[in-house]
């Protein structure tokens, strides 16, 4: 149809492309090393264990909406709860956009049902009386004195609470406002007995932190009550702040959790009050957090949980595994039968689009928690039929650009030139469809989609640095230049008349 | 295999042509016909959600010689109400699902099958879906759906051109409307990995739309330059042109999902390789059918009506005293065997 054709620009230096990929493949394989990343992180799905997914809502008789910073505020009391459980490798993730926001919670092993009854409950926010504190330091603690007007056996709780261990500081949500309890801070180094809550989460209508700046640039967290929290905490600061130290403290309870035990100086009537102290930037934001989140506790729908036994875990990887060699095995095989000789090419290009995927999931594991599913090996399964794709448009156009009569060192350029085109069109459309999944999914598909793009950007790199090179630098070579009956781009294969020479 | 290649080339040169653009009345018929069927299939017997999307709770017990009303027994004594669905998975896996539970009724149901069997509660492969979990999912799914068509079609209106991406999200609609109503006749489950799978068929469907659209604008650029054939003619000679590739690209994806099939249904029974490489292994073949059969008489009927293109099928319809559409492109013999004897166009960018 047409005679005169650019070549390409990479027809030039087809040992350039291929000394860069060498480069690339080494440098990676040392980044592997050098960050002992050496094994692929697997799913759940494949190795076993809990996922549990929460979507986030308002609670029952709250008003409001669900925010961002409510989110992340719930993310942070689950994971406390989750890493009580001493689980190596638990995450605790929020995933999707905006305020639509699942939380997303993995353990690994067969913790199942504990994960699944400690994720779900509801954390508030509650002001409780300090009757008892003490450091709790390990084992013995002989600071720990019986208490007056608290029952024994809760006495003798508070003296054997040990703060130390990570199972005390989970925060199940299981304490009952109207309930006297014993509760160790989140930092596990104080423990203390409190009274029933008086003033709730709900009931603080502003929270913030900021800068004293006369007084020495101090930091401080101020807090507005509503109509009902003022008067529940004018009355409890009255009664508190003419009594001895401790009974004069008002512990900021979350989750069962101390985060927080000021002392009471003045009755504090207003509903304004300010907490003072010796805080970092960081601790008054973090507190002012506290208060202004917990104020809206938000209640949890359980979205789905998955229990995967080890046993399926190794099943499902098997399987995953023997499905892409069987399907690599195929697609290798036709390749070899259809195309011959550059059916090799496409053997050659699918294995270092391979090697590059496997180090990829091996350093991506490693920078950024990527974890491999069955659905993501689905996904790399799937994306091998895609890559091949893209190496029989090209050497289809070669085999046109012949039967229009070109040599084959033309047909190589000029077919590269057109087909280009195409496999950057299609794969772009590949990409849409992988983004599109990435940011509308929730977990599983999130792999496919991950391992969809990811796949489909190599195949981009490899047909551009390797199989195109690698064919032009057959094309110099006679056994396919003279188009001998192996190489797949014999006058009979192509079913042109005999080749004719350019004019 | 290489006489398979000879007609590769034969179907290059257009001395074998098969006349997809002329015939698109019986190709449309075909597709309707489907179309209706899928449409009465999913309102009379509607799609087979599976418990992702209704809400409910999945329970695997993996026991050689395990049986069903063993299992049921178990269900029962745990005071689960409702109907619940029991099936053995291969030889030595039976699952059990029920509708939405709660906590305890979950952990109930976990200890009535742990005890019957005597297997560990850890053992057994749970999955519990919370019933607003479906709707959350679908419409997910939806807005994915409408998402990606949307950002293709611009994209293919500003690669190509708006008739193209108009034919091609057609023949994508197209391929929605039959995978689904497969789905929908042959009753099987659906899944959130079916989701993916028929989101990704959609890219992939794009994908052989693409290829053949793009020879198609080869074969068309200059078109109007000369009284040689018709936009239709032209765009028949591409599909035939790319016929080849299509098929060799469309096996080739097909064989690894195959394979994903065949140890997804084969292995494991049921779950996310089954649910995930059927609805490829089905969207593949739609999407190869739409993109030959649909996808270009559809543009070709949308070139068609441009002006431009109605006074070149006049003057080619003087020069050859063919009707215009319906007839067969580039006759076997004859003076015009193809473009490789054709008048030579000297420049293309």
């Amino acid at each position: 149809m047409s005679t005169t054709t650019k070549p390409a620009k990479t027809s030039a230096r087809p040992g350039r492309s291929l000394a860069i990929l060498g480069l690339v493949l080494i440098a990676l394989t040392g980044l592997v090393f050098v960050q002992s990343a050496t094994a692929v992180r697997l799913g759940l799905d494949l190795r076993g264990g809990t996922s549990v997914t929460l979507q986030p809502r308002i609670a029952p008789g709250e008003s409001g909406k669900v925010t961002n910073e409510a989110i992340d505020q719930a993310v942070s009391i689950i994971r406390q709860r989750v890493n009580s459980l001493g689980v190596a490798e638990s995450e605790v993730t929020a995933q999707g956009s905006g305020t639509n926001r699942q939380i997303v919670i993995s353990v690994p092993g067969d913790t199942g049902r504990r994960v699944v009854e400690l994720v779900g409950q509801t954390a508030e926010l509650r002001f409780r009386q300090v009757l008892a504190t003490a450091t709790s330091t390990g084992t013995t603690d002989a600071t720990a004195t019986p208490v007056t007007g608290v029952s024994a056996a809760l006495n003798a709780k508070f003296v054997a609470l040990d703060c130390t261990k990570a199972e005390n500081l989970q925060g199940s949500g299981t304490d009952a406002p109207t309930d006297t309890i014993v509760s160790c801070d989140r930092a596990g180094t104080n423990k203390y007995i409190l009274a029933p809550a008086e003033v709730l989460g709900r009931q603080v209508s502003k929270a913030s932190a900021s800068i004293d700046t006369q007084g020495g640039s101090a930091w401080y967290v101020s807090l507005t009550f509503n109509g009902e929290g003022t008067k529940a905490f004018g009355a409890l600061t009255t009664r508190v702040t003419t009594l001895a130290t401790p009974l004069n403290q008002v512990a900021i309870v979350l989750d069962g959790l101390v985060v927080s035990a000021p002392r009471i100086t003045e009755a504090i009537p207003s509903g304004n009050a300010q907490i003072t102290g010796s805080f970092t930037q960081l601790e008054a934001q973090d507190l002012a957090n506290v208060l202004k989140y917990g104020a809206l506790p938000l209640a949890f729908d359980r979205g789905e949980v998955q229990q995967v036994s080890p046993t399926l875990g190794a099943d499902q990887l098997n399987a995953g595994l023997l499905a892409g060699g069987i399907g690599l095995g195929l697609v290798l095989l036709y390749s070899l039968l259809y195309y011959r000789g550059l059916g090799m090419v496409t053997v050659g290009s699918l294995t270092i689009a391979g090697s590059l995927v496997y180090l990829l999931f091996l350093l991506l594991g490693k920078w950024i928690g990527f974890t491999l599913t069955l659905a993501g090996i689905a996904g790399a399964i799937v994306a091998i039929g895609v890559t091949a794709d893209s190496f029989i448009i090209y050497f289809e156009r070669i085999r046109d650009e012949i039967r229009e009569g070109r040599t084959l060192r033309t047909a190589v350029e000029t077919g590269w030139g057109r087909a280009r085109r195409t496999i950057l069109v299609a794969d772009f459309v590949s990409i849409i469809a992988a983004v599109l999944l990435y940011f509308f999914a929730v977990g599983g598909v999130r792999g496919f989609a991950f391992t969809l793009g990811l796949t489909t950007l190599i195949d981009l790199i490899v047909v551009f640095v390797f199989t195109k090179p690698i064919v032009t630098i057959l094309a110099r070579m006679n056994f396919f230049a003279s188009g001998h009956p192996l190489s797949g781009l014999s006058a009979k294969s192509t079913g042109t008349l005999p080749v004719a020479k350019e004019a | 295999m290489s006489k398979f290649s000879g007609l590769g080339g034969r179907l290059y040169r257009g001395e074998t042509s098969i006349d997809f653009i002329g015939r698109r009345r019986r190709w449309y018929a075909i597709s309707g016909i489907f179309i209706l069927l899928s449409i009465a299939a999913l309102s009379l017997q509607g799609l087979h959600l599976g418990i992702e999307f209704k809400g409910g709770s999945s329970f695997t017990v993996t026991k050689a010689g395990a049986t069903v009303d063993q299992a049921r027994a178990a269900v029962t004594s745990a005071g689960i109400p409702g109907e619940s669905i029991i099936q053995t998975i291969g030889s030595e896996k039976i699952r059990v699902q029920t509708g939405a539970l709660d906590t305890a009724q979950n952990n109930a149901v976990q200890d009535a099958l742990a005890a019957k069997f005597s297997v560990k509660v850890e053992s057994i492969d749970t999955q519990i879906v919370g019933p607003s979990w479906g709707k959350e999912i679908t419409r997910k799914a939806l807005y994915g759906l409408f998402g990606f068509l949307i950002c293709v079609m611009l994209y293919l209106a500003m690669a190509f051109e708006p008739k193209m991406a108009i034919a091609a999200i057609a023949a994508v609609v197209h391929d929605v409307f039959i995978t689904v109503g497969i789905y929908a006749l042959v009753g099987f489950d659906v899944t959130p990995a079916t989701v993916i799978g028929f989101l990704t068929i959609l890219g992939y469907s794009l994908y052989d739309t693409v290829v053949v659209f793009d020879k198609i604008r080869e074969n068309t650029r200059t078109i109007t330059a000369s009284s040689k054939s018709t936009y239709s003619q032209a765009t028949n000679l591409a599909v035939n042109q790319t016929l080849v590739r299509s098929m060799n690209t469309s096996l080739i994806a097909l064989l690894p999902v195959g394979s994903i099939l065949f140890v997804g249904a084969g292995l494991l029974g049921a779950g996310t390789l089954k649910d995930l490489s059927l609805a490829l292994f089905i969207g593949l073949a739609v999407g190869t059918y739409s993109s030959i059969f649909i996808a270009p008489p559809v543009l070709a009927q949308l070139r068609e009506k441009e002006p431009a293109m109605q006074a070149l099928a006049k003057r080619v319809g003087g020069r050859t005293a063919t009707a215009e559409t319906s007839a067969p492109v580039v006759s076997v013999g004859g003076e015009r065997r193809g473009p490789r004897n054709q008048p030579k166009r000297k420049h293309r960018k």
